[in-house]
């Protein structure tokens, strides 16, 4: 394989590993100084925006932190207890949005796993199109969630959205308030991130796919392995790491859901799609109560590494299978 | 993957042709079906995009009318006129915004995570592997964390409601740094060694032969950085308040606010910011999907 192309379609995840072995040890090609040079433009941005804030952003939850006042006077742990103690304010508008975020999050996952997997089984096999449909079906994650969301707000519209339009004629339910009422505004927002998503899981699992030796098959099909028992004994352990990884990516990236809501549903009805990252973002950058939304997305993130620990146990590398 | 995929599949008269190879020669239901499925799916993934063209060219009763027509009668630009010349919302002004900040923001990462990732890849020095760990760390730290911190840090350096709020901050990319240092890995050393027996200096031998080598790898990485930039929505909404400074997507918010029920105007905001994307995506579609495949195998 030539070295000089990269990012050519087809690369296989042998390649890919054979990039991995170290650079070999060879004579002083550089001064002390020359690699802290090249190093030193990224490391002042990602010193001064990922790794300070991060401490930083401890700091800021341990004290009464507001925006617009002088003091910020040092509270200990206060702003964490107020979050479990559910006689304070914050308690219950944050364990809603900590609900919200849960139940778009449960309902999302599962989506977002299967349905890309078999647009990519589809797509894996070799007929005339392939790259057109792929095209087509990876076209909305290119737009941003703002676009995304302003258009289905529109076609969710109540009275002369298209959804509701087309429910009709085929002779459904026509006048449900997608963006104002429950459970139908999950359905819209899980709906919505599905059709904008998929495209994006759809591709990286054709990629794993690809990368599955056709040899394996072959072996299967000579044992007298059938189409479904190919399917679980040869597609899914192949597909076992990157099951992981896109279950990884795509909790990571339900838990942050905020554009959706925010311009569909505006959190609604009531607050009940108001999800976390809209909570903290809302407490800590229009209401200014800094401490308390810090402290607000450290709990997010505490719960997330729980996850993704849930996540890479489950999919760990075991001896007997 | 695409059409050069054919290392497997290559026409070997000793293996069993597959379903879809025989399904090539002769037209089967089974073929038939599939098209039919497929077509229908995409469908669903097309006609909300054409329905926003669409609608961006009617006029204010046609939007707001029912049921919904697929072929604006009479066809009209008011929607855009109305638009670009609002005062509160000066669309033209979010678009120039978006330009400056995606590629400014494009170019910074591209430039500082190939200085970084190339000396990850080839230099020798004390704490390399710390450093390269922490940065691969960070992949794995929930965004939402820095959201709070990092306004007080814009903040200090008076850059609320400025360009450089949403050009900076997100600049140190992870990823790029990993996929960019994946690459210098497998350019032949030689070739490095034989420049430095010619003299070249590290810089040199950087700008000279590693960036060129790379072309396809910056090319992806940029694009990658700019779409994300330039759809980027949370960060610019609470950034960027006065509407003269957003970018097209706070822009659509402020939009919504603005005019909530006036489809036509949200749909002509909505194509102006889709339409650069989506030309970028047609002709250079290849880089995208090849660079977000890849993001896959580092699982």
């Amino acid at each position: 394989m030539s070295t000089t192309r990269v990012a050519a379609p087809g690369d296989t995840v042998d390649a890919v590993k054979k990039d991995q072995r170290a650079p070999r040890r060879g004579v002083a090609k550089h001064g002390k100084v020359t690699p802290w040079l090249f190093l030193a433009p990224y490391l002042v941005l990602f010193g001064a925006f990922v790794i300070l804030p991060v401490l930083l952003g401890f700091w800021i939850s341990l004290h009464r932190w507001d925006y617009t006042l002088p003091n910020k006077p040092f509270v200990g742990f206060r702003n964490y207890e107020q979050l479990f103690d559910s006689s304070s304010r914050q308690f219950e508008a944050f364990w809603q949005s900590m609900q919200a975020t849960g139940i778009f999050t449960a309902a999302s996952v599962p989506l977002l796993m299967v349905l890309p997997l078999l647009v990519a089984l589809v797509m894996n096999q070799k007929f005339p199109g392939r790259n057109l449909f792929r095209a087509v079906y990876f076209a909305p994650y290119v737009l941003g969630v703002a676009v995304v969301a302003v258009l289905w707000r529109y076609l969710l519209d109540a009275n002369i959205g298209l959804v509701n339009y087309y429910l009709g004629l085929l002779g459904l339910p026509d006048r449900t308030a997608w963006t104002t009422s429950l459970p139908a505004a999950w359905v819209a927002l899980v709906g919505v991130t599905v059709w904008w998503t998929l495209g994006y899981n759809s591709v990286i699992y054709l990629a794993a796919l690809q990368d599955i030796p056709k040899e394996l098959y072959e072996a299967a099909r000579v044992d007298g392995a059938n189409k479904w028992q190919q399917f679980w004994n040869v597609t899914m352990p192949g597909l076992r790491p990157v099951l992981a990884f896109i279950l990884m990516i795509t909790i990571l990236a339900s838990a942050n859901m905020f554009g959706q809501s925010y311009l569909i549903t505006q959190g609604g009805p009531g607050r009940e799609t108001r999800t976390a990252i809209y909570q903290i973002a809302e407490t800590g950058l229009r209401n200014y109560q800094m401490g308390s939304a810090a402290a607000m997305s450290y709990v997010l993130t505490a719960f997330l590494m729980v996850l993704s620990v849930a996540v890479f146990w489950l999919f760990r590398e075991r001896k007997t299978r | 993957m695409t059409t050069t995929s054919g290392v497997h599949e290559a026409t070997d008269p000793t293996t069993i042709p597959t379903d879809a190879q025989k399904g090539r020669r002769t037209i089967t239901p089974r073929t038939v079906l599939r098209y039919v499925l497929l077509v229908l799916l995409g469908l669903i993934f097309v006609s909300p995009l054409i329905f926003m063209i669409v609608t961006s060219f009617k006029t204010r009763g046609e939007a707001a009318g029912f049921p919904p027509t697929w072929i604006p009668d009479p066809f009209s630009t008011d929607a855009y006129t109305s638009i670009l010349n609002a005062r509160g919302t000066p669309v033209l002004r979010w678009f120039t915004n978006s330009l400056i900040a995606a590629l400014a923001n494009s170019a910074l990462v591209v430039t500082t995570a190939a200085m970084a990732a190339y000396a990850l890849a080839r230099m020798e020095f004390r704490g390399r592997g710390l450093i390269f760990g922490l940065i691969i760390g960070t992949l794995f730290v929930p965004p939402v964390i820095l959201v709070i911190p990092n306004y007080l840090i814009v903040g200090e350096l008076r850059w609320l409601n400025t360009l450089a709020a949403v050009i900076v901050p997100t600049a140190a990319s992870a990823f790029g740094v990993f996929f960019l240092r994946q690459f210098f890995l497998a350019i032949p050393e030689e070739l490095e060694e034989a420049a430095r027996l010619d003299g070249a200096s590290p810089l040199q031998i950087f700008v000279k032969l590693v960036l060129p080598l790379s072309r396809p790898a910056l090319a992806t990485l940029a694009l990658l950085a700019l779409l994300t930039n330039w759809n980027d929505f949370l960060w610019p909404v609470y950034v960027l308040f006065s509407p003269e400074m957003q970018t097209l997507p706070a822009g659509l918010s402020t939009l919504q606010s603005a005019n909530a029920v006036r489809y036509d105007l949200l749909m002509a905001g909505a194509v102006i910011a889709s339409v650069p994307v989506l030309i970028l995506f047609v002709f250079l579609q290849r880089f995208i999907i090849e660079g977000v495949s890849r993001s896959g195998l580092k699982g």
